[in-house]
């Protein structure tokens, strides 16, 4: 979708601002609201793609507004609503009003290695790859409604594939209701500045996106 | 982050996300779908175990190390995994800065982010102005971290759209010669590895 979310190019943000000794979490509940999510995602009641999809579909000047942690328990809110694993009414209330649902797995502490460990995407392919390093490229120009990973300012823009990643699940698909993992050739696509961002472009500027052969068509 | 989200520690002044958070928490737990005790956990693992000096050894070793550099560049997800960093690698990718070729990352579209190898991303790393001005205009974004790099040499920023991550490994900076593994990692700093500072042997960062 079109969100605000989708932010490479934007102007108007200000500056970046580094924090010198920043702390991990900058008050107690933002490690519980990381924690929950990192837990909730353990079960298996949903997976990381819908995980991101959650935030994107934050009201605009909502999501502008909220921190990002703030963001992770809207998210985390809604997906739990929305998987039927908690009423509305217990959100309101503060507790539950009734019993969970049974759920795959539960987080406990000596699961933590693998609860925090990263698995693979990669997955065998079920065609060859229609790109090879170096070919030209232009990514499509689609809007889609749902989840993607197709950032706006590269759409419509010619650029050079510099790497083949394999087979990876693709999060237009694995965020869709279906939730399958539809893999797909990935690959990182890199552009000239001056494609993107035109003519007064810094000159010695290049931007790669890791892109799913979907979003890629010959230029 | 705007102020007021912060907790200031006034225990009989809970602020509304507070609230918010710990209703959550009690709804998830009463319906038993997580245990506080992982929470508790997690929190701790992030904010002691995992972080920006795994990958700050690794760079170190790479400095020094010829075969583990090779390894590094690679397969960083192996070379990572061979100094028995916590946390799974999958899908790594280590980028090389030379005097020509300057790497930022960054992900304009959430925070993805190399968090097994260097946990959790920084504040700035997740705001609206670097996600947004780093693909248009990283030379301006590493002048708010007061790094300035040659008119010349190529600046070039991996959005971090997939599963990939990637983590910068910079040039050993001269005036280090001799050094241990040990002292190099300390000039080694998570933005070094994020691609907005470069490491100084004469300052802390």
């Amino acid at each position: 979708m079109n969100g605000v979310h989708d932010m490479g190019g934007m102007d108007g943000f200000g500056t970046v601002k580094p924090e010198e000794n920043e702390p991990v979490f900058h008050a107690e509940w933002e490690g519980r609201a990381l924690a929950m999510n990192r837990a909730m995602g353990f079960t298996g009641a949903w997976n990381g793609d819908i995980s991101r999809y959650a935030k994107e579909i934050i009201r605009p000047d909502e999501y502008l507004g909220s921190s990002y942690y703030k963001r992770w328990i809207i998210g985390l809110e809604w997906m739990v609503v929305d998987n039927g694993l908690v009423g509305t009414d217990e959100l309101a209330a503060g507790h539950a009003l009734r019993p969970g649902e049974p759920l795959k797995r539960k987080l406990t502490p000596d699961q933590l290695d693998t609860a925090l460990s990263r698995g693979s995407y990669d997955r065998p392919a079920r065609a060859p790859a229609a790109f090879k390093i170096g070919d030209r490229v232009r990514m499509r120009n689609v809007h889609p409604k749902g989840h993607t990973r197709l950032p706006r300012y590269v759409r419509g823009h010619v650029g050079v594939i510099e790497r083949v990643h394999g087979c990876h699940v693709f999060p237009d698909v694995h965020a869709s209701p279906s939730r399958e993992e539809d893999p797909q050739w990935l690959y990182t696509v890199a552009f000239e500045g001056r494609e993107l961002w035109g003519d007064a472009a810094d000159p010695t500027l290049r931007i790669s996106v890791d892109a799913w052969e979907p979003y890629l068509e010959r230029p | 982050m705007s102020d007021h989200e912060h907790d200031h520690g006034h225990g009989s002044e809970l602020s509304e996300m507070q609230l918010r958070v710990r209703a959550l928490e009690t709804i998830l737990t009463e319906k038993g779908y997580v245990d506080p005790a992982a929470l508790d956990a997690i929190i701790e693992t992030y904010e002691h175990k995992i972080g920006p000096h795994n990958g700050a050894r690794a760079i170190a070793k790479a400095w020094v190390d010829p075969a583990f550099r090779r390894k590094l560049f690679d397969n960083a997800s192996e070379a990572f995994a061979s100094l028995g960093t916590p946390g799974g690698t999958a899908h790594l990718i280590a980028l090389e800065n030379t005097p020509q070729r300057h790497n930022m990352v960054v992900c304009t579209l959430c925070s993805c982010y190399p968090s097994a190898t260097l946990g959790l991303p920084p504040v700035w790393y997740k705001s609206a102005a670097y996600r947004s001005r780093t693909v248009a205009d990283p030379r301006g974004v590493l002048r708010d971290f007061g790094t300035e790099l040659p008119a010349d040499t190529e600046i070039r920023v991996w959005d971090s759209t997939a599963e990939v991550r990637y983590i910068v490994i910079p040039m050993r900076p001269a005036g280090t010669d001799g050094w241990s593994e040990d002292r190099l990692a300390t000039i080694v700093s998570r933005d070094c590895m994020i691609g907005t500072r470069l490491p100084d042997p004469g300052g802390t960062r």
